[in-house]
């Protein structure tokens, strides 16, 4: 690992993470915190009080110009022209065969501003794509993924240790939205954006700032109970919110209606987009497979790849794309891509873990809802 | 690191412990550590056989799922029916009571071929 951690990028909070007792992992070619006291206290600690993530290996991409919306709107699937300035939303660009390059999520600050959000693994590709489908608006693109570093403190009580610390007003600020102000004495942009399922935010800032504003933070929070958490946790609380991962639940080979993101599509909006002709004909079509949510109902943990089967029956039909142990639910949860015949809840399924088969039900997503943790032996879902 | 020097070592990072005949089976505290949170142990049953070098068992953790590998070979007489409802036990205790396996070695001599506390050290950069 240390060979390989030498060629990985580093954040501007390296030094934090390694006081802080943290494991650094490969991840999107960042070298990145997957834990600091364990995965499972980490998660608990954001369902009950709150987190502090370096998130700093995301990429940030701004489209300026009179025609940034527009240009926007022919390069994702989403219509960002829509969008009120200060709001964001949950967005992706797809290739012209309609496979997933990425999602991302788009804020507007400005009537010609944008700022577009991708992941880590997929920044460089994303500015790769963008640039050629911004060519013809007036629109300019500046990928400031490298000087730009991002931290997210989330859990219910994140707004009340954030709050002393900012001139931002984060009551008012909305679910989706984003303000620009100071945090700890430095200029920030503060969204209230997320990958958790709990409330929470989202701050840009200066990489040489990031330091002294996550110090700070960790502080303030301290009393609350506030703890670093890392990227295990981060994949925890993000599955059992039944939100997507790209490269688990979304890529190249599936489309967002598969994935049940058919309400991103906006096949309503003026003008073409990259990926529209394929997307229409495989809305017709219908889909082929469809994202659902498992429980497992014997012994065992479903985990990315495991095949899928109909009970009783020799070959899989589906595969699991993200599973892991629920530490809030106390069971095994997964996601995975089935037939559609097979998507409805209640059908009974069973995932291959090793050499047995685990029977599984398909259940609603999410698996977890907001506010619903302080009642971890509550009833399984579904 | 603990790694305590009665006991022998695989490069797969189980420990064994012999008394007479007998010894028990776990994974030591590097690979508990490595691993993260323990929240599921598959086990073989009591009375079934133990080959040296191949898998007998599963471990999860909150992120990954590993293999076990037997140290030895022979025939299991108890298995850590604990382990079931608290797998953590192997994290908060791995020489201890997150214990996995009591075996009868088919050739109590077969432990001369695991590494001694030393050498275990060397393979986990703790000498």
């Amino acid at each position: 690992m240390t060979d390989e951690a030498q060629q990985l990028r580093q954040t501007p909070l390296r030094e934090q993470h390694l006081a802080l007792g943290a494991r650094l992992v490969g991840f999107g070619g960042w070298e990145m915190p997957l834990q600091y006291a364990g995965i499972i206290d980490e998660h608990h600690a954001v369902r009950r009080a709150a987190g502090l993530f370096d998130l700093s290996h995301m990429g940030e991409i701004w489209v300026t110009g009179s025609g940034a919306g527009e240009g926007l709107a022919a390069a994702l699937v989403t219509d960002p022209p829509r969008l009120a300035i200060g709001r964001a939303h949950y967005s992706m660009i797809a290739a012209p065969d309609g496979g997933i390059i990425d999602d991302l999520i788009v804020y507007r600050l400005a009537e010609d501003r944008f700022l577009v959000v991708p992941n880590a693994s997929n920044a460089d590709r994303v500015a790769a794509e963008l640039r050629p489908r911004l060519s013809g608006f007036d629109a300019t693109m500046d990928d400031a993924s490298a000087q730009t570093a991002l931290i997210a403190i989330q859990g219910p009580l994140a707004r009340g240790i954030l709050a002393p610390l900012t001139d931002v007003d984060l009551e008012a600020l909305k679910y989706y939205a984003i303000a620009q102000g100071e945090a700890a004495g430095v200029p920030v942009l503060v969204a209230r954006t997320g990958y958790t399922g709990e409330d929470g935010f989202e701050l840009f800032l200066a990489p040489e700032a990031a330091p002294g504003v996550w110090d700070r933070l960790l502080a303030a929070g301290a009393a609350q109970d506030l703890v670093p958490a890392g990227l295990g946790a981060r994949d925890t609380l993000r599955l059992e919110a039944g939100m997507p991962l790209y490269g688990n639940e979304l890529g190249p080979d599936t489309t967002p209606m598969e994935a049940g993101l058919d309400r991103l599509v906006k096949f309503d909006k003026a003008g073409d987009f990259v990926g529209r002709t394929a997307l229409e004909s495989a809305r017709e079509a219908g889909p082929r497979k469809r994202l659902v949510g498992l429980g497992l109902r014997g012994r065992g943990i479903a985990r990315h790849g495991y095949p899928v089967y109909l009970p009783g029956q020799e070959a899989p039909v589906g595969e699991v794309t993200s599973g892991t142990l629920s530490p809030t639910l106390g069971e095994a949860i997964a996601m995975a891509y089935v037939p559609v015949s097979a998507a409805p809840p209640g059908t009974m399924l069973e995932v291959g873990v090793r050499s047995t088969r685990v029977p599984a039900d398909v259940v609603p997503l999410p698996f977890y809802k907001r506010g619903t943790a302080a009642h971890p032996s509550r009833p399984a879902p579904g | 690191m603990n790694v305590p020097e009665e006991l022998r070592y695989t490069a797969d990072h189980e420990w064994l412990r012999m008394e007479s005949d007998e010894g028990t089976v776990g994974i030591t505290a590097y690979a508990a550590d490595e691993l993260g949170d323990i929240v599921f142990v598959e086990l073989p049953a009591a009375g079934s056989r133990l080959e040296a070098g191949t898998t007998f068992g599963a471990i999860e953790s909150v992120k990954t799922a590993s293999d076990l590998f037997a140290p030895v070979s022979g025939e299991i007489l108890a298995v850590n029916e604990q382990l079931t409802g608290s797998p953590e036990l192997i994290n908060t205790d791995p020489y201890g009571e997150g214990w996995m396996l009591r075996v009868k070695l088919d050739d109590p001599s077969a432990l001369e071929a695991l590494e001694d506390a030393a050498a275990y050290r060397v393979r986990i950069g703790a000498a």
